[in-house]
């Protein structure tokens, strides 16, 4: 009943979820594809130098974007989990622990490019920088909640644990922020922060726009195809999994649940 | 329910302080990894002195660390802890009592001691004061934190490396003002700010930690 007043609750029906990610994910690579190749034109051939940093601030494109990925991705990791909890939705949780691995690896794509960034403007590969600790910080948060899911044998017990631990830390990660950037700026007065100042040249906002489009769509395509391999392996029993061939299967009627098959 | 909580207070400090060796080993713990700074970093009384507040506050964390591993995983072995879900009492506030009881036994120890150690690593004057003012502040966080890493890894293999991943990053904020109270203090700056904000981290997590706790052992519990 609720299913039919709320339009979307119909795709957290693993076998229409299934359904609509076979369809929507050549479609998101595709856009991946483009604003990539177009980011790293405008970035590597209209966007000028920097005025300070030459060709180096260029890995920016890519740093940015990543970082950006990495914190939005808890963000939304935690939102999934909430609703996990709060609603029993199963795909919600299908849909956080399909999100961690790539959070953990942009957020760690960050860490390497912000590395490879810092050792011709820093002239080292890491310093205790507030945001670069944060960042680090933030990669432990992701492996933690992937090995909590990991180390507990119950899938349904792991997964409830697993999005507890997301919520308390997106609870935690403001306040780990503020104090590390605090305790930065007591135990060391560094002059250079990470953003070279508040005026970009127009073709660099496209690019890093550009960037970021194309690193979203990325996560998007892995995050849902991830979803979709952990589904086929979840529902196994459930018989619906047998009648996917990998290109076509009509979408289930509207209103009939399938099976859902709890382990307990 | 009052007197439920209290006799649970009682318990568990009760049975604390019957094993004796278990506060014993804390306290060894704390000492030992004190001790190793020292060796590990020279014994130079100005390098010392600089490393103290840091050296301390990740001795105290690691010993909060390692005796919280075991907070709930006796009486959740042995259905006590079902018991006490059924009992009158919301889970929280068995959670909040097992915590306190536990900090009691094992955490204000550690806070009595440091006053020992930082001398022993060159602290004087007003930061060996500060020193045990903000442990009192922050090892009741750092115990409500890892509780709650404790009633998530409840049952888990390798619990206590995992608890360690879990945890360790919540405990930074705690570090970082702990540490940095003590280190104001000996430059002659006020540690008001530092305590200040230990202080409100202990409000923040007084009242939110024992509802994940509970949530993390109901899960543990179904």
């Amino acid at each position: 009943m609720n299913r039919r007043r709320i339009p979307w609750l119909y795709f957290t029906v693993p076998r229409n979820f299934y359904w609509l990610v076979q369809r929507l994910v050549p479609l998101i690579w595709a856009v991946a594809a483009v604003l990539a190749v177009a980011g790293l034109y405008v970035g590597f051939f209209v966007a000028p130098p920097d005025y300070q940093q030459g060709n180096s601030y260029r890995i920016m494109f890519i740093h940015v974007p990543t970082a950006w990925m990495g914190m939005f991705l808890y963000a939304l990791m935690a939102v999934y989990a909430v609703i996990f909890l709060a609603w029993r939705i199963k795909m919600a949780d299908v849909m956080a622990r399909s999100l961690a691995p790539t959070g953990a690896l942009m957020t760690a794509l960050s860490l390497w490019t912000g590395a490879l960034w810092g050792a011709p403007t820093w002239g080292t590969y890491w310093v205790w920088d507030a945001r670069l600790t944060s960042t680090l910080l933030l990669l432990f948060l992701f492996l933690g909640y992937m090995a909590l899911y990991a180390a507990i044998d119950d899938r349904e017990k792991g997964a409830r644990a697993a999005a507890l631990l997301a919520l308390i830390g997106v609870i935690n990660v403001p306040v780990i922020y503020f104090s590390v950037e605090w305790w930065h700026t007591l135990h060391q007065g560094m002059s250079i922060s990470p953003s070279g100042g508040a005026s970009m040249a127009p073709s660099m906002l496209a690019a890093l726009l550009l960037g970021t489009g194309a690193c979203w769509a990325y996560c998007a395509a892995v995050t849902l195809r991830r979803a979709q391999t952990e589904l086929l392996e979840r529902e196994d029993s459930t018989g619906w999994t047998r009648t996917v061939s990998t290109d076509d299967a009509p979408p289930a009627p509207r209103g009939v649940a399938v099976p859902t098959g709890r382990r307990n | 329910m009052g007197r439920s909580l209290w006799t649970l207070l009682k318990r568990d400090i009760t049975l604390l302080v019957l094993r004796r060796q278990d506060v014993m080993t804390i306290i060894a713990f704390f000492l030992i990894v004190t001790t190793l700074l020292p060796l590990s970093v020279g014994p130079e009384p100005e390098t010392l002195r600089a490393l103290a507040p840091g050296g301390v506050w990740i001795a105290a964390a690691l010993a909060s660390l390692i005796s919280l591993d075991r907070l709930f995983a006796d009486d959740w072995r042995d259905g006590t802890l079902e018991q006490l879900a059924l009992g009158p009492a919301p889970l929280a506030l068995v959670a909040l009592t097992k915590i306190t009881a536990h900090w009691l036994a094992l955490g204000l120890p550690l806070v009595l001691l440091s006053p020992l150690m930082g001398y022993a690593l060159g602290l004087q004057g007003m930061a060996l004061l500060i020193l045990p003012l903000s442990l009192a502040l922050g090892t009741p966080v750092l115990s409500l934190l890892g509780a709650t890493g404790a009633a998530l890894t409840l049952g888990v293999r390798a619990g206590g490396a995992l608890m360690a991943l879990l945890i360790l990053p919540l405990y930074v904020p705690v570090l970082i003002l702990g540490s940095g109270a003590v280190s104001e203090a000996m430059h002659a700056a006020g540690a008001g700010p530092h305590l200040s904000l230990l202080g409100a981290l202990l409000a923040l997590a007084l009242p939110l930690a024992p509802l994940a706790v509970a949530g993390a052992l109901r899960i543990a519990l179904d």
